[in-house]
């Protein structure tokens, strides 16, 4: 009787535990099993732990090229994206134009269309009209912007309905010319959502498989190497990179948030 | 634009009054202020009164800048500022939800306005304008952190520093409870008596723009029913409108049948003569509606209580007593009005119950007539929808 009284009081702590390892655990085996030292060529089981793939993270380089076209087109995409994005949501929240309706689904084409019909639509469209040579970093790169400009339209046009339009209005009545309007209230107000607009776009492009795959010609990123890989063995520099890519965006969110949470904190 | 439209600079280095002149405002078809011309006076507490969808507060954004008039034209002193931005106009608005800006810590959003002005030194001018609002323990707060009546101090204190010429307030009490209310209510009489500043304050509530208004404009669908000082507006109006929205009144349709002395005879629908002071009739013709506020009238058990010369409405019935502390409001079925009202003074009166044949009385000079060819109802459903 004790436990079951037990497990009554305590049943959303343990499911939500549960939840919690079950989203966590991928993301701890990845780091753990980059401090694996496999015998053969396949990463998958642990044997003996070493630094060997930290201290050599791009394995003698040959993962240097696919992660840096990877990188690469993941920062120009977010660019393009966020600026456009941002742009276009100011647009269609701020503003009544002829064909706006229009602008709003067709921006959600490319979110609710499968990959794959996107994939071979652009391989076509690339083919048709620009040829084989085109193929590449430059048809990756575009067809990135063009499914990331989505996401950011929708991040950043949430955000900007969120806001309480009278502010700009005040901070106009407060002497702010348009510019001041923006770069004081409007941006500050908006910048979390283009923030998230623009690390989704970097993570939306950075693994993006099946578009890039179908776009890419003969350029190799860092997710088709890896599938590559898979047919000859994955080596646990893979992982390094997965884990430093984990790092690296906790670093960024603590960055964002730890001066607010001190900011708080002080003025209570 | 003229090149002199652009000079009056932030900070009022022009003075005089605000003038609005033939002022439209269009909406697609619909106007929502008509041909509106209004002066206010340098340093009055002026109010603009009516319920929701009047253009009062249509009217205060044409004199911020956030509105441009369709026509007309809106003057400070002797400037056109009618085409002028909202951010060159030496004009600052209180906020119906305050609008304070969320990133901002309360000592930022008071120095705003200043810093776009580029003032150097706000420290000193942000912790004065902190201490008026009494609230300099907590000026590094953000706004999220504080209660309604903080947020609203700092709406005005943001306001306020910048010593605009004209204040104009938009309904800037209306998130506040009650007691709230009636607190910041004095409050912001006294910082306008002491700063001195125009204020244009835009409110639905008669009470509050009673309480603290030097002159009220009473606006119905885009115009100004009338316009005059709270006592005058109360005690002497000319439209149903006015009388129904400004309190409570009595009215009766009737028509005018002679002269006696100084009063106006007026045979109400069930042949009752009653008179109403000639100087207090409105009517152009013969039908007059003749109007009487319910704290006016006494109530008796029967016509012989009623002293000579007073006006009289006998077989009553009362239909409903509330009794509210220092008064005790009636509700009378007589002849020609089935909802009458009477307010009786609790000074020891008799109370009557529902049901009591009464007779009701007032004295002569207490009545007022209005033109017989409005509808009689107009302003008591806006009143209602406006007062909740």
């Amino acid at each position: 009787m004790a436990v079951i009284n037990w497990f009554r009081k305590h049943v959303i702590a343990i499911v939500a535990g549960l939840i919690f390892f079950f989203l966590l655990v991928p993301n701890f085996v990845v780091i753990w099993m980059s401090f694996n030292k496999p015998s053969g060529k396949y990463n998958v089981k642990w044997e003996k732990f070493s630094f060997d793939a930290w201290k050599n993270p791009l394995d003698d380089g040959i993962l240097h090229d696919p992660l840096m076209l990877s990188l690469e087109i993941a920062l120009l995409a977010t660019l393009v994206a966020t600026v456009l994005g941002t742009m276009i949501a100011f647009a269609i929240v701020r503003h009544s134009f002829k064909g706006r309706g229009f602008v709003n689904s067709v921006l959600f084409l490319p979110m609710a269309a499968p990959e794959i019909v996107m994939g071979t639509t652009l391989l076509a469209l690339f083919l048709n009209t620009f040829g084989v040579s085109f193929l590449g970093f430059k048809s990756i790169l575009i067809a990135h912007i063009m499914f990331c400009v989505s996401y950011v339209v929708i991040t950043v046009k949430s955000r900007l309905n969120g806001m309480d339009p009278m502010l700009e209005k005040a901070a106009q009545d407060l002497y702010a010319t348009p510019w001041q309007t923006f770069w004081r209230v409007t941006f500050p107000l908006v910048a979390p959502g283009i923030g998230a607009a623009a690390l989704l776009s970097f993570a939306l492009s950075f693994d993006d498989f099946i578009i890039t795959e179908m776009t890419a010609g003969n350029s190799v990123t860092f997710p088709y190497w890896i599938w590559n890989a898979v047919q000859k063995g994955i080596p646990p520099q893979v992982n390094v990179i997965g884990s430093l890519m984990l790092i690296i965006t906790l670093a960024g969110i603590a960055i964002a948030e730890v001066p607010k949470w001190l900011k708080t904190s002080k003025a209570r | 634009m003229s090149k002199n439209t652009e000079t009056p600079a932030a900070g009022g280095a022009v003075a005089g009054d605000l003038k609005l002149v033939n002022v439209t405002k269009r909406f697609g078809d619909f106007a929502a202020v008509k041909d509106l011309t209004l002066t206010i006076p340098q340093g009055s507490f002026f109010a603009l009164l009516g319920a929701s969808g009047c253009g009062k507060t249509t009217t205060l954004r044409m004199v911020s800048g956030l509105e441009e008039p369709t026509a007309g034209r809106v003057l400070l002193g002797d400037h056109d500022v009618t085409r002028l931005r909202p951010y060159k106009r030496p004009v600052n608005t209180v906020f119906q939800n305050y609008a304070l800006f969320p990133h901002l810590t309360i000592a930022e959003n008071i120095a705003f306005g200043l810093k776009r002005r580029g003032v150097k030194d706000v420290k000193k001018p942000v912790q004065d304008m902190l201490d008026l609002i009494e609230l300099s323990h907590i000026g590094a707060r953000k706004p999220n952190q504080l209660s309604g009546g903080q947020q609203q101090r700092v709406a005005l204190g943001r306001a306020l520093i910048n010593r605009p010429q004209v204040l104009l307030l938009d309904e800037p009490l209306g998130a506040l409870d009650l007691k709230l209310r009636r607190q910041m209510q004095i409050e912001l009489k006294r910082i306008q008596t002491e700063v001195g500043l125009t204020f244009v304050h835009v409110t639905h509530d008669q009470e509050e723009a009673m309480t603290m208004a030097d002159t009220i404009a009473v606006m119905n669908l885009g115009r100004i029913e009338q316009l005059g000082s709270p006592t005058d507006l109360y005690e002497n109006p000319r439209t149903t409108f006015v009388a129904n929205f400004l309190g409570q009144s009595n009215l009766w349709p009737g028509k005018a049948s002679g002269t006696v002395g100084e009063h106006l005879r007026v045979r109400l629908e069930d042949g009752t003569g009653v008179l109403i002071p000639s100087a207090r009739n409105n009517a152009s013709g013969d039908e007059v509606i003749v109007g009487v506020r319910p704290e006016k009238m006494s109530i008796h058990a029967s016509a012989d209580e009623v002293p000579d010369g007073r006006n009289m409405l006998t077989g009553g019935v009362v239909t409903d007593t509330s009794f509210v502390g220092v008064s005790t409001q009636y509700v009378v079925k007589v002849a020609v009005c089935d909802e009458l009202g009477v307010f009786v003074q609790n000074d020891g009166a008799r109370i009557f119950r529902p049901g009591s044949d009464v007779v009701v009385s007032w004295d002569p000079s207490q009545g007022f007539g209005l033109d017989g060819k409005q509808d009689i109802d107009a302003g008591a459903e806006a009143d209602l929808e406006a007062g909740s």
